[in-house]
């Protein structure tokens, strides 16, 4: 299951770090982020919860850049 | 201007004026700290947050926590004006690059707002406005003059003016009527159009070129894989640099010149060490030139599948082609008139009234080239003579259209014709009164278009063809194209692009261009294949990695032109931004570089990287 999200960040380097991020969230299966389109694409692993998974691919982002949003 | 960005333009207003006012203040000692501490925390109070944030999240080696740093250890040197500065400047460049992104953003943006947002359907014979995801394939909807056609699908009713500049960067108007089919994209300047949609929304050209355009940045070039690993060993083995810098020179200074070890000096280039080494400016320029030149690209009708594309096509010199339907237009046109005594006008005449109960091609492309109504009235004795053509009467007069073999059959001497195409003798009243030749013809730019692939240096161009060689070496010489195969079969085609590809150096790139019909196999094969004229065809927009939204050949010209300017501004950036942060750090190291250097290596490089990269938005006058 793919989705992809809205999100808002200032910088191209914090957009990598996002993404890496979201990538080393449980139950993400694989995610990319597309700085210039804003939008980050995650693809789910099989049975995630995708509302948890989110929150979760949030708050780790938040962790690594202060300064960006994920529109859920 | 968003919120943030205001909030922090009014942070960089009260921190100068407070700088200004300190200028002027004879102050000394603690109480000039303390005073300098005002506009360093106004201006830097954020910077120092997310610094203290990173360490706490055991990310340390980010540009907040390289501020901090650099201007926290010039205040405790005693440098408080200089390290205030630093921030300062480092927040004007934060600002204005933010700035700059999300305008070309929104630019970019623009230039691609072909996106309907909703479609209108009839029910109980009110419009209703529904999102085109509902409609279901089948469904008649209608378009408004000014509206976006939503979904592609036939005119049922309704005449009227399309603008297919978004989806094609063709400024001249199309117009359509019942029976014909439009596309999702086309804006309709009048006349209300009821439509029955032949595709759902998410499989309509819009849908698909929005798709192709936004998930294009995901196939990354190779410049932009050179930035990314570039960038992964730069910032550490700067950062080990400034501690090197900070420490050797003062302990060699001490254990083996018995000098003083001058710490501070040390310290302090380190400091700008540090404020040089973000590499902000490539990592944030390189993917931005080339969305943005894919974004230029597809409003110039070029869709790019990728970035990687665009570096491959800046690189072609050969140029192979598919003939029918790429050089040449794929339709059957009269391309001379070889007549005796009669007149070329009459000839004509004769030729389109004596072929008017035929459905033939030939029938058709003479009654185009004769323009006037036929009245077929006048035409009897119609008597077909197959597989050699028709003799009729026109106006009472016994009139014979047909290849040489009707000739030869009604024992008229007639003369050979030297031109490619089809040949259609006519003899009036029995005496022979000269030929009408029917070809398919080049397209009007043609010639043009392998002029100008010429001027941009491509060493060879080459047409491929199924057709008689005799057509093909005619189109040939018609179009200045170097080379010709004539006689191909699909497969022969695919090998011919393999000898080419086996003859080109390393570095250099073969463009295959096609019209997307029985080209896909030499399409893949290709190192950039280009589809033509593919609006509305799968197989093409699958198959290639380039796809021209019309079918001029200047297209693939503008493609390429559009190709070696983005990449030509790629390289501007990776050369000025590497050249400038190089230097600067050697200088700053021996010390004739001091922390405005650094600051303008850092975000004045990256701010005039980021205009840079903007520039390969602009392709229209290329």
């Amino acid at each position: 299951m793919k989705k992809a999200y809205k999100i808002d960040v200032d910088c191209a380097n914090c957009a990598n770090k996002m993404e890496e991020a979201a990538r080393k969230t449980n139950g993400v299966k694989d995610a990319s982020v597309n700085f210039m389109a804003l939008k980050m694409t995650v693809e789910f692993a099989e049975g995630a919860d995708m509302k948890a998974v989110m929150q979760e691919v949030r708050k780790n982002c938040k962790r690594v850049e202060d300064d960006c949003e994920i529109f859920l | 201007m968003n919120k943030k960005q205001k909030k922090v333009l009014f942070r960089i207003i009260a921190a100068v004026l407070c700088m200004i006012a300190l200028e002027f203040l004879p102050l000394e000692g603690r109480i000039r700290m303390g005073c300098y501490m005002v506009p360093y925390l106004i201006i830097g109070y954020d910077i120092l947050l997310k610094a203290g944030k990173g360490i706490l999240n055991r990310q340390v080696f980010d540009e907040n926590f390289l501020m901090a740093v650099a201007t926290v250890g010039a205040i405790l040197l005693g440098e408080y004006a200089e390290g205030t500065a630093v921030m300062l400047f480092y927040q004007i460049g934060e600002l204005f690059q933010s700035y700059a992104v999300r305008k070309s953003r929104k630019n970019i943006g623009e230039l691609m707002d072909i996106r309907p947002d909703y479609a209108n359907i009839e029910e109980d014979g009110r419009l209703t406005k529904v999102d085109p995801d509902m409609v279901r394939t089948g469904s008649v909807i209608i378009v408004q003059p000014g509206e976006k056609i939503p979904i592609d699908g036939t005119v049922v009713e309704g005449k009227a003016t399309l603008d297919t500049s978004a989806l094609t960067g063709e400024s001249l108007p199309r117009d359509v009527r019942e029976g014909d089919a439009v596309i999702s994209g086309c804006i309709n300047l009048s006349g209300v159009l009821r439509i029955r949609t032949s595709r759902e929304f998410g499989e309509s050209t819009v849908s698909r070129i929005l798709d192709l355009v936004e998930n294009s940045s995901s196939r990354k070039s190779r410049s932009e894989n050179f930035i990314s690993k570039f960038a992964r060993y730069y910032t550490p083995a700067v950062c080990y640099g400034a501690v090197a810098l900070a420490v050797l020179p003062p302990l060699a200074r001490m254990l083996f010149a018995h000098l003083t070890p001058d710490w501070n000096i040390w310290i302090f280039r380190a400091l700008t060490f540090l404020v040089i080494s973000c590499p902000c400016a490539l990592v944030i320029s390189i993917p931005l030139s080339f969305f943005a030149g894919i974004g230029g690209a597809s409003n110039a009708g070029v869709l790019v599948k990728g970035s990687n594309y665009l570096e491959t096509l800046a690189r072609t010199r050969y140029v192979m082609f598919d003939k029918t339907g790429t050089i040449t237009q794929g339709v059957f046109e009269v391309s001379a008139i070889h007549h005796a005594d009669m007149d070329r006008e009459k000839l004509l005449e004769y030729a389109a009234l004596a072929e008017s109960y035929s459905s033939h091609p030939i029938s058709r492309s003479l009654q185009k080239a004769y323009g006037k109504p036929v009245d077929q009235s006048r035409v009897t004795d119609v008597q077909e003579v197959s597989g050699k053509g028709v003799i009729a009467r026109v106006d009472g007069i016994r009139v014979a259209a047909g290849n040489s073999g009707l000739m030869e059959k009604l024992g008229i001497p007639y003369r050979e014709c030297q031109s490619a195409g089809t040949v259609v003798h006519m003899a009036v009243d029995g005496v022979y009164e000269g030929h009408i030749v029917i070809a398919d013809l080049a397209k009007p730019n043609a010639k043009e278009a392998i002029r100008a692939l010429k001027k941009l240096g491509m060493k060879k161009t080459v047409m491929l063809t199924g057709d008689r060689e005799q057509a093909a070496l005619q189109t040939a010489r018609e179009t200045g194209i170097d080379e010709v195969y004539s006689e191909l079969l699909p497969a022969d085609k695919v090998s011919k692009v393999e000898e080419f590809l086996n003859i080109k150096k390393p570095g250099e790139s073969l463009a295959f261009v096609g019209d997307g019909i029985n080209d896909a196999p030499v399409l893949s094969r290709a190192d950039v294949g280009i589809a033509m004229g593919a609006l509305g065809s799968d197989a093409a927009i699958e198959a290639a990695d380039v796809v021209l939204m019309d079918d001029d050949p200047m297209k693939i010209v503008k493609a390429i032109r559009i190709s070696r300017k983005c990449i030509r501004i790629v390289y501007e950036n990776i050369y000025f931004a590497i050249g400038v942060k190089a230097i600067c750090l050697l200088l700053g190291a021996i010390g004739a570089a001091g922390m405005w250097a650094a600051i303008f290596a850092d975000v004045g490089v990256m701010v005039i990287a980021v205009l840079n990269a903007i520039r390969a938005l602009y392709v229209k006058n290329l």
